[in-house]
């Protein structure tokens, strides 16, 4: 049986509550009759074979390259890159995706008797991974075959030896990356592509670049202009990485780009309630959910955090191609597509959401304010093709505890980014003349390099992730969120669904139409 | 039984010529000037005797002689305002002309005069002394020198001086002594008290419970040798043993394992002050047994008996004020010197502290302004000794012109509803009513009070709290300090709300009328004068208020811009270097908790678990060890990492910073550290913490000063210190040498700590902050006004509930049972496919 497509719901007076994810929590909403649920497609099937489709992938590539096989040789100097811990969401069972390609990669290069590799975990200026998180991404044989003899690496992006600089794109940018990358005779990119916009030039470009080199891509006015950044033609983001992507080809590093794409199994089987459609509960799935959320309310938030974090989606491969960069990646972002397209017709007045307790920032940590503005407005608000789900001028509604909590340990930045930039200004454009002191602050680059701490610079990034949802939308407003902390976002708090309309008929006037945006699982609007 | 009352003395003399003729040329000698009854004196013949001249008995300080204190302590008060703005640039030699200050100390004999003092004594033709210990819990052998023995002393003096005088003035009469006492020699006595000296009245045959004054036998000369054996013999108990362990243990209780040098101190000043109380309850219960209310009415009443029996042939009148307040015209209204016994009441009233204060309505109060009282000292100086031999003077109101204290605590309460003073929070302070009750049940309510008080803040202070749950601790010893010194209040002064005795003034108003009717204007000594009403409402309270300096006026305005000016001060480029405490100050971690999670780091799971059982099981000794002594502790400690590879330990610190420490630190005192370090400050860690374990810190500091562990050939730990511990005074010291060393001034300095241990490093900078304070800290920061600041950890940090190194899942054996078990379980969330099994 092939799995259903997405599908918009119009609420009627018959429509059971809508299940808004609220953090480590959930609250049934009635949604206003009229109103529109866009939910995901249903999972894809995962392949049968994981393991026989890689090998196919990497002996049948795409666009103008040699089979894998073919492109190793003994002597030579091979790095193989993998995106760091912010993909997937949630992190996956084991074994992980990352784990799978690799060992293939490994294979390869051992009959090619290949014996100088180097793994680099393409970190950019996200905090490195600590040991269990590398063990869960890569599996046992290879931790421990790499890791204790140093061959296991975590790139880094203030290490001035370890880097190179390529030269300026035609526009003027900057390209600065990983020298043992650059310097190989053959980088090996291993990709997970769950969402459009990971992937292609943006692998490598971004994640083994240095902040001299991302800060042409990742600010203000580049972000406002990606409209949106799941829609890689109409993404300056994207641009300014094929750019980039182009001169480090022109450069003559040669970059063999595996990507993978997953289905949107998200949840385990006793959390499943959460991907299906409510009116299609079963007593199984309603008694789960009324378990589940009676518990959560009498478990304290820290242990809320923990069990959630623990969770390991059982999401699976559904595809996998390489090859040259840019024939692999139109070929994965159809199938992105594919599996996460719902068409909408027509914008909205009001667009709700309910924020969950993950953005790719926050695996095994929490979410803290600037994060919950991150997902909501940059990921969430950014699920569209065409147009944005909601009209300009439009209300955000968001649902999520935003606590007044950080994690000192993976954001040391943040927390004095929320205590002296956003107490200032919530103007992304504004913020801007912060931005040196935090990038080159010597204590945040102490703490990335030898701990497991974001850059100084990145709260600044995740605030540019919003500027283009900032600049089109009329009001932002958090339900249930922690008031002190959504006002410093420059958020308007409301303690109820209900209230939270009535402050946006202030905007939008009364009547509004409404368009409740219904994930995780992870979907992509086609809007027209 | 009728009293049998002599009868009163008859005024004597005719009309007096004006005083400041009387006077002309007369040089008067004057004891006492510093304070406020001699102030005011200096200040009136300098300004309305023109052509006398003054000279002051000044006890020299180690900086200032007599003279130079006396421009400090008496010209430069604003007593002569009045007098400066009159006399405009002429006012300095105006004083330099007529005054002169000899160097002297009535508590010595010969009043510690040189040649030259005695020779200018025997130039006076009038003394006036108002020299007196006047506190009225004075400890005993202090009120004993000054007040019992002090007018003899004087007397004596002018005894011999006398010949000298002879010889260089055979013309004019021997020196005439006016000693100041005080009204309140009647003591407890009920009823008329006549201006009638002890003596004379023995003399004349009264006894005691029939007269109008105390007239119990006292035998002067054994109360003085009592008194003095008893400082002694309190000296040599307070020395003994396990006194002094008392003492020790006392200063440890007030601030912890401070370091010997400021233990040392604090001991020394419990034992001083446990001295002095002994002996101020010696005073008060011999007073009290004799028939005076407190030591020093004892001591004055005893003072004017030795003096008249041992020098009853000099010319003498003495003068005796009841409760001298604030001026009623002279120099100005409402001037007043120093806090005197009512406002501290008044002022605890006003603050709310006071609830009731005990005293009938209906009885007087006796007030009497200071001008009136310097009158009446000039008008007894110009109308010279009576010839009869030692006469009184009682200078009070009561009986001519009483104030009710119903009245006055009308008045009091009306006032402060009118003009409230104002909490720290900006909200006016409403004042109690009071219901006057009896002194017993008031007194019984303090101690109850400041009992309860005492016990909470005891066992508060025991328990390990920190910043505001400290706060409150010190808010309790503010709040008992406040209900000890009530408790005080009305131990001391509640004899006087009850006072009977009728103090008589007929000698007075009969010298009043001898003055000339100018006189009488403008040296008025006629209590009659004085309207209660205005004299409270227009005079007293305003000046009280205005010395008090409460807040009158409402807004939360100055305790946030206090906070905010000492961050401003604190934040300034031009401080010079910031110190911090590691432990509680930037991080809530310690050492053991480090050790833990260092040690256990590669156990396996099931013997870390026994492993931090045991050290957890040890936590109350070594918490115990560490309040005692903070280096022995770490000496101590640190020798379980005998034998531990140096090397290993290194790389893991970073673990343990990265994933314990950061996860436990205070973001906003990092934030802090780095702020200092933008302004351009040095900055410099001081910590117990050893070096591996601080070494990711270094970033933040231009300086780190720890203990280091020594390493064998091995490179294995030796469990010996090859850098000692800087803990307590050594902290200071450190401090002070790398200041010197980098030529920095430590009173631009900044030093951040957390407990009462740190004092000597925070007492070492001219800006202390208190972080999070432990409570003995924040109560002393209190106490001085020192910036607390309250930092936190942050929200979200993933801590440990135990202090045990991670578990490492993936190579862990017991994990991997664990989840075979739950595979084979099927437990929820574990589909048994094959890729979950691989």
């Amino acid at each position: 049986m092939s799995p259903r497509p997405g599908f918009i719901l119009e609420v009627d007076r018959s429509t059971p509550p809508t299940l808004f994810w609220h953090g480590e929590r959930f609250s049934m909403e009635k949604l206003p009759v009229g109103s529109r649920v866009i939910y995901a497609p249903e999972p894809e099937a995962a392949l049968e074979d994981p393991i026989g489709a890689i090998r196919h992938a990497l002996e049948h590539p795409l666009g103008d390259s040699p089979p894998l096989s073919a492109r190793l040789t003994a002597g030579m100097k091979l790095t193989i890159a993998f995106d760091d811990i912010s993909l997937p969401l949630p992190p996956m069972r084991r074994p992980d995706i990352r784990q799978l390609v690799i060992e293939q990669v490994l294979d390869l290069a051992a009959e090619a008797g290949v014996d100088d590799v180097v793994l680099i975990c393409a970190l950019a200026l996200h905090r490195r991974m600590t040991a269990a998180e590398l063990r869960h991404a890569l599996g046992d044989r290879i931790y421990d075959a790499f890791e204790p003899q140093g061959l296991l690496q975590q790139h880094d992006a203030e290490d001035p030896t370890n880097l190179v600089h390529l030269g300026l794109t035609d526009q003027g940018e900057d390209v600065e990356i990983n020298k043992r990358a650059a310097e190989s005779d053959l980088l090996v990119y291993v990709n997970i592509n769950l969402v459009a916009m990971d992937g292609g030039h943006k692998s490598v470009a971004t994640g083994l670049a240095s902040y001299k080199s991302l800060r042409h891509h990742h600010n203000a006015k580049v972000m406002t202009h990606s409209t949106s950044f799941m829609d890689q033609h109409k993404s300056e983001l994207h641009s300014s990485n094929w750019r980039m992507g182009r001169l480090i080809a022109a450069a003559g590093v040669k970059v063999f780009q595996i990507e993978t794409t997953l289905n949107s199994d998200t949840f385990p089987e006793q959390f499943r309630f959460l991907q299906r459609r409510e009116w299609e509960w079963s007593a199984k799935d309603r008694a789960t959910y009324l378990g589940a959320s009676a518990a959560l309310d009498r478990t304290p938030s820290k242990l809320a955090r923990n069990i959630f974090q623990s969770i390991k989606a059982p999401h699976r491969m559904t595809s996998v191609q390489a090859g040259e960069v840019e024939a692999v990646h139109a070929q994965t972002t159809a199938n992105v597509y594919r599996q996460q397209l719902v068409a909408v017709e027509g914008q909205t007045d009001i667009l709700t959401m309910g924020l969950p307790y993950i953005c790719p920032y926050n695996v095994n940590s929490i979410m803290n304010p600037i994060l919950v503005a991150c997902l909501g407005l940059g990921y969430f608000f950014n699920l569209y093709r065409g147009k944005p789900l909601v009209r300009e001028g439009g209300v955000l509604i968001m649902s999520h505890p935003t606590p007044w909590e950080f994690n000192p340990v993976h954001h040391p930045s943040y927390i004095d980014f929320f205590e002296q930039v956003l107490s200032q200004t919530t103007d992304p454009a504004e913020i801007g003349k912060y931005e040196e002191s935090f990038a080159t602050d010597p204590w945040y680059i102490h703490l990335y390099r030898t701990g497991n701490a974001y850059h100084g610079v990145h709260p600044f990034y995740m605030w540019y992730w919003c500027a283009h949802a900032l600049e089109h939308l009329g009001a932002v407003i958090v339900v249930g969120g922690d008031r002190a902390a959504v006002r410093r976002l420059g958020f308007k708090p409301a303690s109820s669904m209900a209230d939270a309309l009535e402050m946006a008929s202030d905007v939008v006037g009364r009547d509004p139409s409404l368009t409740h945006l219904h994930t995780p699982p992870v979907m992509l609007a086609d809007v027209t | 039984m009728p009293e049998v009352q002599p009868p009163p003395e008859p005024p004597s003399g005719g009309p007096l010529p004006p005083l400041a003729e009387a006077l002309a040329g007369q040089r008067i000698f004057i004891t006492g000037a510093t304070g406020f009854l001699g102030t005011a004196l200096v200040e009136r013949l300098l300004r309305a005797v023109p052509d006398c001249r003054v000279v002051l008995l000044v006890r020299p300080t180690r900086r200032l002689d007599a003279l130079a204190r006396a421009q400090r302590e008496i010209i430069r008060n604003d007593c002569f305002d009045r007098l400066r703005s009159e006399l405009g640039t002429g006012f300095a030699d105006h004083v330099a002309e007529r005054l002169e200050a000899v160097a002297g100390d009535v508590t010595q004999d010969g009043l510690g005069l040189d040649e030259a003092g005695r020779r200018l004594l025997a130039d006076c033709d009038i003394v006036i002394h108002s020299a007196a210990s006047v506190a009225f819990d004075s400890p005993l052998d202090s009120a004993v020198e000054v007040n019992l023995l002090g007018p003899s002393r004087v007397a004596a003096a002018i005894k011999a001086a006398a010949g000298l005088r002879a010889e260089t003035h055979p013309d004019r009469p021997p020196t005439h002594l006016i000693p100041v006492s005080t009204a309140y020699v009647a003591g407890t006595h009920q009823g008329d008290a006549s201006e009638i000296l002890a003596t004379t009245a023995m003399a004349s045959g009264a006894r005691a419970r029939t007269h109008s004054t105390v007239t119990t036998e006292v035998d002067i000369a054994g109360e003085v040798e009592s008194a003095r054996r008893l400082r002694g013999d309190l000296g040599a108990e307070s020395r003994r043993p396990e006194k002094l362990q008392k003492f020790t243990k006392q200063a440890r209780g007030d601030l912890g394992a401070a370091g010997t040098h400021l233990l040392a101190e604090r001991a020394e000043k419990f034992r001083e002050d446990w001295v002095r109380a002994q002996l101020v309850e010696a005073g008060r219960a011999r007073a009290q047994a004799l028939g005076w209310p407190d030591a020093y009415a004892f001591t004055k009443a005893l003072g004017e008996r030795n003096l008249v029996t041992h020098h009853g042939t000099l010319p003498i009148t003495v003068v005796r004020p009841s409760i001298i307040e604030s001026a009623l015209a002279e120099p100005v209204p409402g001037w007043i010197r120093g806090f005197r016994m009512a406002e501290p009441i008044i002022v605890s009233y006003a603050r709310g502290l006071l609830k009731e204060f005990p005293g009938v309505p209906e009885g007087v109060i006796d007030v009497i302004p200071v001008d009136l009282v310097v009158a009446a000292l000039i008008a007894v100086a110009a109308a010279g000794p009576d010839p009869s031999g030692p006469t009184v003077y009682q200078v009070a109101s009561g009986v001519r012109n009483p104030l009710r204290y119903g009245q006055l605590v009308g008045l009091v309460q009306q006032w402060f509803t009118d003009h409230p003073i104002y909490d720290a929070d900006g909200q006016p302070i409403v004042v109690p009513e009071w219901s006057f009750p009896g002194r017993g049940r008031v007194q019984r309510q303090l101690e109850r009070a400041t009992k309860g008080l005492a016990l909470a803040e005891r066992l508060l202070g025991t328990l390990p709290v920190r910043g505001s749950r400290a706060d409150m601790v010190a808010r309790i010893e503010e709040k008992r300090t406040l209900a000890e010194r009530a408790h005080g209040y009305v131990e001391l002064y509640g004899a006087y709300t009850e006072t009977e005795a009728r103090f008589r003034v007929d000698r007075l108003l009969a010298l009043s009328d001898r003055m000339t009717p100018e006189d009488r204007a403008a040296f008025c000594i006629d209590p009659a004068a004085v309207n209660w009403d205005s004299y409270v409402e227009e005079i007293h309270l305003p000046s009280v208020v205005d010395h008090a300096r409460v807040r009158t006026s409402p807004g939360k305005s100055v305790v946030a811009s206090r906070s905010d000016r000492a961050t401003a001060a604190i934040l300034d480029p031009a401080r010079h270097l910031a110190a911090f405490d590691l432990e509680n100050t930037l991080l809530a971690s310690n050492v053991v908790e480090s050790y833990t999670w260092l040690a256990t780091r590669h156990l396996p799971v099931g013997e870390r678990a026994k492993f931090t059982a045991r050290i957890l099981r040890e936590a109350p000794s070594l918490l115990a060890l560490d309040r005692r002594d903070r280096g022995d502790f770490l000496r101590s400690f640190y020798r379980r990492y005998e034998g531990a590879p140096a090397e290993l330990l290194r790389a893991d610190a970073w673990d343990l910073f990265h994933h314990l420490l950061l996860a436990k630190s205070f973001p906003a005192g990092f934030a802090r550290v780095r702020r200092h370090r933008a302004l351009g400050h040095r900055t410099v860690l001081i910590t117990g913490a050893l070096d591996f374990v601080v070494e990711p810190l270094r970033p933040l500091f231009d300086e780190v000063v720890c203990p280091e562990l020594g390493v064998d050939a091995e490179g294995r730990f030796t469990g010996r210190l090859d850098r000692l511990p800087p803990t307590g005074e050594a902290r200071a010291l450190v401090l002070a040498e790398y200041a010197a060393a980098e030529s920095l001034d430590l009173g631009e300095s900044i030093a951040y700590a957390d407990s009462a241990s740190d004092l000597p490093l925070l007492e070492c900078v001219g800006f202390p902050v208190a972080v999070n304070p432990e409570a003995k800290l924040a109560a002393i920061a209190r106490r001085r006004g020192w910036h607390v600041e309250h930092w936190e950890k942050a929200g979200g940090g993933a801590r440990p509930p135990l202090p045990m190194g991670p578990v490492n899942l993936s190579t862990s054996r017991w994990w991997a049972r664990f989840e075979a078990m739950l595979d084979e379980l099927g437990a929820p969330g574990r589909d048994r496919t094959e890729e979950s099994r691989r």
